[in-house]
């Protein structure tokens, strides 16, 4: 059995009459690349703060690294990287000086840790001269990302690292994550990316400042239980309202190019529903039908728990 | 189709660098139209151009039968704006935010009256007319910026990045908006980081280092690239992976 790296017990905070996050528990292993998914105002950035010794809560208990959130916060914040949400560089200062900046607020040098930040930091190298502020979306998380580990932390906390930027950078920057936990690092990452969830290993769907679900992401799937379909027809919005009115959909949403059609119940058989569907939609005039089995994604699980 | 956007040769540079590259194209008037790109490809900077907030260095485009050099308050008046970034003024009420756009496009009283009980009861809204915008979940925010930037009936929307960050029920109630306005005539200009939400176009472009290197719709592009969803297109046009 492994180690907790980050335990939290019945953590709550409010602001006034909001309360950001209600009664969360969880526990992240050594070497665990753990994700906290949710939307905007769903109480992540909250939690990372709490967590990180930034802000304390209202009630529950948290350890770090077995160090108290409270009672320990001057050893905690040694022991921890933290990339929050909004670019926290100085615009200013270039590339290099940032990370030399960074580096000796924590009593060390660029050199003595440039291994771990290697992989990263030669391709930001070419453009160590240049100011921060003139570097791209994906260079600046790159940067960013190699000031959180200039110290050697043990637990990376990555607040939506992802959130703005497009869709290539985001999966370099998953790889980059995956290559550190090889070397043991522990990770609280967020984001709003249902299908990031698939590259954590265990996750946690967060809304409204409660945890709705952990497991890991084939857990949470498999959780799923009733049947659904995909389908699309030549005019999507149609075919949704359309769907909607099928006799036992429970629900209908866009789903890429498809729409995913949740039935009430497994009636008789998964073909006779298909068969059954595609005439529904002959009936209402649809074109170039396709029907088929779908398999569920987080982010199907996500909806269905937002909806009970 | 007519087209309610029009482009050639359409570039932009700051200095040496080439933000927007001689992009030439097409919107269709009543399309929900994805323009993609990567972080830096040019999409701000060629928006701005056809917002007319920003004029080219050269080239040509019309957007609703207006010249974006020559005519761009023409094109201001009748088009609709909102981003995640900014949308609606938090420390104002549902209520004042709706009669200040109202006011800002010229709308009479009257109208502005009427047209905030039509949105306030759409959205369901009614009974938070008078909180402040600030006060509200991100997801009603959008839903209520973009009714906002359709109170003035414009013929076109450009919507950059609407959904990002929203959940993924409310995400998909926003489309439904989108699919409604389309469905009335309206022509939608959209930006987003979710490539499901590319599936949902019409047509999509995709910028690449200030040029269009792909427009399509979703079904053809995915075919021309062998590709099994949008993401992975996305993925061999801008980095070749």
């Amino acid at each position: 059995m492994s180690k907790a790296k980050i335990t939290a017990e019945n953590l709550s905070k409010s602001y006034g009459s909001v309360q950001a996050i209600k009664d969360i528990n969880l526990s992240v292993q050594e070497g665990e690349i753990f994700g906290l998914i949710g939307p905007d105002g769903a109480g992540k950035t909250t939690l990372f703060r709490i967590l990180t010794s930034l802000l304390l809560p209202d009630s529950g208990a948290a350890t770090v690294a077995g160090l108290d959130i409270v009672k320990d916060y001057k050893r905690l914040r040694t022991v921890i990287g933290y990339m929050p949400g909004r670019f926290s560089l100085y615009q200013d200062l270039t590339v290099e000086e940032n990370l030399e900046f960074f580096a000796s607020v924590f009593g060390t040098s660029i050199r003595e840790n440039y291994d771990l930040i290697a992989p990263i930091y030669v391709q930001i190298e070419p453009f160590k001269e240049r100011r921060a502020g003139a570097l791209s979306g994906g260079m600046k998380q790159k940067l960013a990302l190699c000031c959180t580990l200039i110290h050697k932390p043990e637990v990376l906390f990555l607040d939506e690292p992802g959130t703005g930027v497009d869709p290539v950078s985001r999966k370099e920057f998953w790889d980059m994550l995956r290559n550190l936990r090889q070397q043991g690092l522990t990770m609280l990452v967020s984001t709003p990316y249902m299908d990031e969830a698939e590259l954590c290993d265990r996750v946690a769907l967060i809304q409204k400042g409660e945890i709705m679900a952990i497991d890991t992401p084939k857990g949470i799937t498999a959780s799923f239980r009733q049947p659904l379909f995909a389908v699309r027809s030549d005019n999507m919005y149609q075919l949704i309202k359309d769907l909607r009115e099928f006799e036992g959909a429970a629900d209908c949403y866009a789903f890429g190019e498809y729409a995913h059609l949740k039935l009430e119940q497994l009636s008789e058989s998964w073909k006779l529903s298909e068969s059954s569907i595609h005439d529904f939609l002959l009936s209402k005039n649809h074109r170039n039908i396709e029907v088929k089995p779908a398999e569920p994604t987080v982010e199907d699980c996500f909806i269905e728990l937002m909806k009970n | 189709m007519t087209n309610i956007i029009s482009t050639h040769q359409l570039t932009r540079t700051f200095g040496k660098f080439i933000a927007v590259n001689a992009i030439t194209f097409e919107v269709r008037e009543g399309e929900i139209f994805g323009f993609l790109g990567a972080n830096g490809a040019g999409k701000t900077t060629a928006l701005k151009i056809l917002t007319g907030l920003l004029s080219p260095s050269s080239g040509s485009a019309t957007v609703a039968g207006f010249d974006v050099k020559k005519q761009p308050e023409q094109i201001k008046r009748r088009i609709g704006y909102m981003s995640q970034k900014f949308s609606l003024y938090e420390d104002l009420t549902v209520r004042e935010n709706i009669r200040l756009y109202g006011g800002i496009y010229g709308l009479k009283m009257s109208e502005i009256k009427s047209k905030t009980a039509i949105l306030l009861e759409k959205l369901q809204i009614t009974e938070e007319a008078d909180k402040l915008v600030g006060s509200l979940p991100l997801g009603w925010k959008q839903k209520l910026a973009f009714s906002v930037a359709l109170l003035h009936e414009p013929k076109i929307v450009f919507l950059d990045e609407p959904t990002s960050g929203v959940d993924p029920l409310t995400r998909r109630q926003f489309w439904e908006l989108i699919y409604e306005a389309a469905a009335n005539g309206v022509t939608l200009m959209v930006t987003t980081h979710y490539m499901d939400e590319a599936e949902y176009c019409d047509r999509v472009s995709i910028m690449v280092s200030g040029k269009i290197e792909a427009l399509d719709t979703p079904r053809a592009m995915k075919a021309s690239f062998g590709a099994e969803d949008m993401d992975e297109v996305f993925r061999k046009l801008a980095r070749g992976v």
